[in-house]
């Protein structure tokens, strides 16, 4: 069974540039493009990797993560940040909210194909 | 004499009767809007020429008489003053009508930190100076009618006349100078009745000027030849004490308070002065033209013994001309009524102001005062202390009886008032003077003044007895009140004027120097000292205070329809609906400069104070402060002095820095979302070029779509850069702005055309309106164009229904034309009204929209370029943004 991955990301042509990255990779996509009711769609899908965006409409990435890793069932789940606000305290923030990997756009497609396999191999 | 009381008596009534109609007609003018003749500089002129009282009218020529050429420095130091300094009177009136100052008490409190305790003591010390002055103007008139009367038999008391007359000066000042509160709105009533009367007292002593030259006198020469030499001497010219006449009468023309009112505040526009510059003079030479041939004439042909003062009157009268006479007693009534009337209205402004609304607002502190009506309160109190000041004089007149030759009375009340000199000139022209130091200098000059000058002139009956005058107060000799501290000046005026105005002036400076000014303080006096530099005069304090609380203050003080007024203008320029506007900063100040022109500024600033939180200072202030304070710095330094105020001073430019961190993390928030925006569309660039690169066998589908993506994407990104661009140039004010007669309709089409697309895609109906081609205005015909078409390509847009139209109208308000462009959607949610001016405030979701939430922003920095503004008018179905440009005149 392939596995799932979820782009919880509110600009369209991202979302189609990193669908056709994984889905040729042979990963299951699903997208979600609003940050208000993201953390529920997580728990019902319970994807084995979620690429989240910083900044969204209704809810921030940073208070998605901080539920994500206040809940049990999620607390472990491998969670990429994406963050189009390339300073370095975004960086330490989304790091000591627990995400697992941090990313900054633009990002070379090679590199973010490289960490999301070393996520999902974890 | 065979004038009748009764003749005397009706002219007298018909000529009150005249003055009260001018007022009349003069006030309906006025608030017909009929300005051109009320605003005139020839009335201006001849309303400042009530410093001509009834003292100048008939003493001037008692003192020639007795010998002294008196009369020609009190001609004299106004005329050099207007001349010579009429820049002092022009920063006194624009300091006046930039604060809206209704008082001279007022002024020196405002600059100092509106000081409620200098207001009071300035009031105090303008009632005292001019009471014995009101005492004198009776004094004069009722001689005058007993010239007439003195051989008829059931002639009223003198104590009768002077009673009748204050009662009636009592009621024309109450009728015409307590229509309405508010110092801006001027008593067009009073100034117009009193130009009047200034005409009247010139023609009256100009007549009897012209008769003895000509009718009783063969001639200029004639009369010259009739003077006896020994009366006539000029030794006294030139020496100290006529420097100190001329001196005084100089300090008078700024100080007094009823020459502050018609210069100052009665002022309608600052470039009347130009024209008073050179009437003024003119008119106080005319005035002194023939003082010197009418007591020449008087001395010759009059016998020994008769009272100088009253030459003007009984040279006719000996001559048998009793119209002439008649004549010459109305321009002494008109020189004295006018003096009393606008004395009553200058200190009852002061006394109602500064003494009893303070007072009232201390005690009612504790009872619910809500609904009284301060208004109401103020006009009473205005009311009643005319009353109780006509009442003083009249009282200080049948106290002393009346027994002061004319002419000294008046000089007291001079140098009274000018003990406010020091502390007016320091605070209009030296910003380190303190509210400590004028205080403490009025004080001690006021205490001096009553010790060495006004109590002794009592001659020992009041106060300070005939030991006390000659041995000094418990028989000190330092301090005799003729010879203070063993001085030896013989003249007691030059004596006194020495001493309290020095004591004054070296306490003031003195203090000064030794106390450090607080904040407020320091902000007034920038305020006053640099009242021509446009750049500070916008400062206030930030304060907040909820709409209705400042309405329910507002209509307490101005009354009920004014604060509706005033309320739903603001309201209306905010764009807002309804009569409460915000409560910004700009408006708490705006309201609070209303409010000292009715109650002066101390009080308003007191009143303001109890329903408004946080007296905390803005950026521009700190900023303001801290360049003050630099200097400050700077100043102490060469000093080596004063650590105290480089204590203060550090703490501030602390306060000022933590507030430009704030400024600059402002700033750091813009570049990291400019970054955002540009990392956005870079991002999908840069991943579809990979994936291009990369990607060996891509279907023809997919290469095109991927191909347009990147495409669309850099246009997005050319934009974006473009907006920011457009943005910084316009917030720092460096765009070009291409002015030309445009037709508002020409703008509107080009704006319906480049948005055509768009709306034929969302099935959206523009309608412009036929109101646009009624509009041509001088402004920039592409920059508007901008703001229209992203106001319309957002209605597009947003405005989602299922009808969906948009309308742009436009109607003229005043000098300004009002586009509005509506939609019929959804409208911009309530909590986010506030957002939608801000960069990068996107409401709608995700940004394919292609636009980075510059628009607005941009939008509203070229409106405020072209000279007009953009906001969004609340509480309407649908969004409405309103464009507001200035309308050109044609």
């Amino acid at each position: 069974m392939s596995k799932k991955v979820l782009l919880i990301e509110d600009e369209p042509h991202i979302v189609a540039a990193l669908r056709f990255l994984l889905q040729r990779e042979g990963l299951t996509v699903f997208d979600h493009g609003d940050g208000q009711d993201a953390t529920q769609k997580i728990s019902e899908l319970i994807p084995d990797l979620v690429i989240l965006d910083v900044m969204l409409p209704g809810r921030s990435g940073m208070q998605i993560l901080q539920d994500l890793r206040d809940d049990k069932h999620t607390q472990d789940l491998p969670v990429l940040m994406l963050t189009a606000k390339g300073q370095k305290k975004d960086r330490e923030a989304a790091e000591s909210a627990g995400a697992s990997m941090f990313m900054t756009k633009p990002f070379a497609n090679e590199e973010i194909l490289k960490n999301v396999k070393a996520l999902l191999n974890r | 004499m065979t004038l009748s009381f009764n003749v005397l008596l009706t002219v007298s009534l018909a000529y009150v009767g005249i003055l009260f109609a001018v007022a009349a007609i003069s006030e309906r003018r006025a608030n017909r809007g009929e300005w051109a003749f009320l605003r005139s500089p020839v009335i201006y002129t001849l309303s400042i020429s009530v410093y001509c009282t009834a003292w100048t009218f008939y003493g001037a020529v008692g003192s020639a008489a007795r010998g002294g050429l008196d009369f020609v420095a009190i001609y004299l130091g106004p005329t050099l003053v207007f001349i010579g300094w009429w820049w002092l009177l022009r920063k006194l009136v624009r300091v006046g009508r930039k604060q809206r100052i209704t008082s001279i008490a007022d002024l020196i409190s405002s600059r100092f930190g509106k000081s409620s305790g200098l207001a009071v003591i300035v009031t105090i010390l303008a009632v005292v100076g001019t009471t014995p002055y009101i005492a004198l103007q009776l004094q004069s008139l009722t001689l005058s009618f007993s010239v007439f009367t003195v051989d008829m038999e059931n002639t009223p008391p003198p104590a009768y006349t002077a009673l009748w007359i204050a009662m009636g000066m009592a009621l024309f000042t109450i009728i015409f100078g307590t229509r309405n509160i508010d110092a801006n709105e001027r008593h067009y009533g009073v100034v117009t009745a009193i130009a009047l009367e200034a005409i009247v007292k010139l023609l009256a002593l100009l007549s009897v000027g012209i008769f003895v030259v000509w009718g009783v006198a063969e001639g200029p020469t004639d009369i010259f030849a009739r003077m006896d030499p020994e009366t006539f001497q000029a030794h006294n010219l030139f020496g100290p004490r006529w420097a100190t006449l001329v001196f005084l009468s100089a300090t008078a023309i700024i100080c007094l308070p009823r020459m502050f009112q018609v210069v100052v505040v009665e002022s309608s526009a600052e470039r009347h002065l130009a024209t008073a510059s050179w009437a003024f003079p003119l008119y106080l030479l005319l005035m002194s033209l023939f003082v010197m041939p009418i007591a020449i004439a008087g001395l010759d042909i009059l016998p020994e013994g008769s009272n100088p003062d009253l030459f003007v009157l009984t040279v006719p009268l000996a001559a048998e001309r009793e119209s002439l006479a008649l004549f010459a007693f109305l321009g002494g009534f008109s020189s004295a009524t006018s003096m009393v009337i606008v004395a009553a209205i200058a200190l009852s402004t002061m006394v109602s102001n500064h003494m009893v609304l303070p007072a009232w607002l201390y005690l009612s502190k504790n009872r619910n005062s809500e609904t009284e009506d301060v208004r109401r309160l103020l006009l009473r109190s205005r009311r009643i202390s005319i009353a109780g000041i006509l009442a003083l004089g009249y009282f200080y007149y049948i106290f002393t009886g009346g027994l002061d030759a004319l002419a000294s009375i008046g000089l007291i009340a001079f140098l009274g008032v000018a003990q406010v000199l020091p502390a007016l000139l320091g605070g209009l022209f030296w910003r380190n003077a303190t509210r400590n130091g004028a205080m403490t200098g009025i004080v001690a000059g006021f205490a001096v003044w009553l010790y060495t000058l006004l109590l002794p002139s009592f001659e020992g009956e009041f106060v300070l007895n005939d030991a006390t005058l000659e041995y000094g107060l418990f028989h000190l000799s330092a301090l005799k009140p003729y010879a203070l501290f063993g001085s030896s000046i013989p003249d007691p005026l030059v004596h006194a004027t020495v001493w309290s105005l020095g004591i004054n002036t070296l306490l003031f400076v003195g203090v000064s120097l030794l106390t450090v000014p607080s904040a407020i303080e320091r902000l007034q006096a920038v305020q006053f000292v640099n009242v021509f530099d446009r750049s500070i005069s916008s400062r206030t304090f930030s304060r907040s205070a909820t709409a209705e609380e400042l309405l329910v203050l507002a209509q307490r003080i101005l009354g009920r329809e004014e604060a509706f007024r005033l309320f739903e203008t603001e309201a209306v320029t905010q764009g807002k609906a309804g009569v409460l506007p915000e409560p910004t900063n700009d408006f708490i100040a705006s309201l609070e400069r209303k409010f000292s022109g009715s109650v002066g500024a101390a009080t308003a600033h007191a009143m303001i104070s109890q329903i408004t939180s946080g007296d905390a200072v803005s950026v521009e202030e700190l900023i303001a402060v801290a360049d003050e304070t630099a200097q400050i710095m700077e100043y102490s330094a060469r000093l080596e002095s004063q650590s105290k105020a480089l204590a203060e001073t550090a703490q501030q430019l602390t306060q000022a820095n933590e507030q430009l961190k704030a400024l600059g993390d402002q700033k750091d928030e813009f570049l990291s979302q400019v970054s955002h925006e540009l990392r956005t569309p870079m991002t999908s660039v840069r991943s579809f070029s990979e994936i291009l690169r990369d990607t060996k066998e891509l279907d023809e589908d997919r290469l095109r779509n991927f191909s347009a993506i990147i495409h669309d994407e850099s246009i997005r990104l050319t934009r974006l850069l473009d907006e920011i661009l457009d943005l910084s140039f316009l917030e720092s004010g460096k765009v070009q702005i291409n002015l030309a007669q445009v037709r508002l309709q020409a703008v509107a089409e080009r704006a319906v055309q480049s948005t055509q697309t768009m709306a034929e895609q969302a099935g959206t109906l523009v309608v412009l309106d036929p109101s646009l081609a009624r509009f041509t205005l001088r402004t920039d015909f592409d920059r508007l164009a901008q703001i229209l078409i992203n106001l319309l390509g957002n209605a597009i847009k947003y405005g989602s229904s299922s009808n969906p139209e948009v309308h742009i109208t436009a109607r003229k308000r005043r000098a300004e034309v009002l586009i509005d462009v509506s939609d019929n959607g959804p409208g911009i949610p309530k909590e986010s009204e506030n957002r939608i001016f801000d960069k990068f405030a996107r409401l709608a979701q995700g940004s394919s929209s292609g636009s980075a939430g510059l628009g607005l922003a941009i939008s509203r920095e070229i409106a405020r370029n072209l000279g007009g503004d953009l906001f969004y008018v609340r509480g309407r179905t649908g969004s409405t943004f309103r464009v507001r440009l200035p309308l050109t005149e044609r």
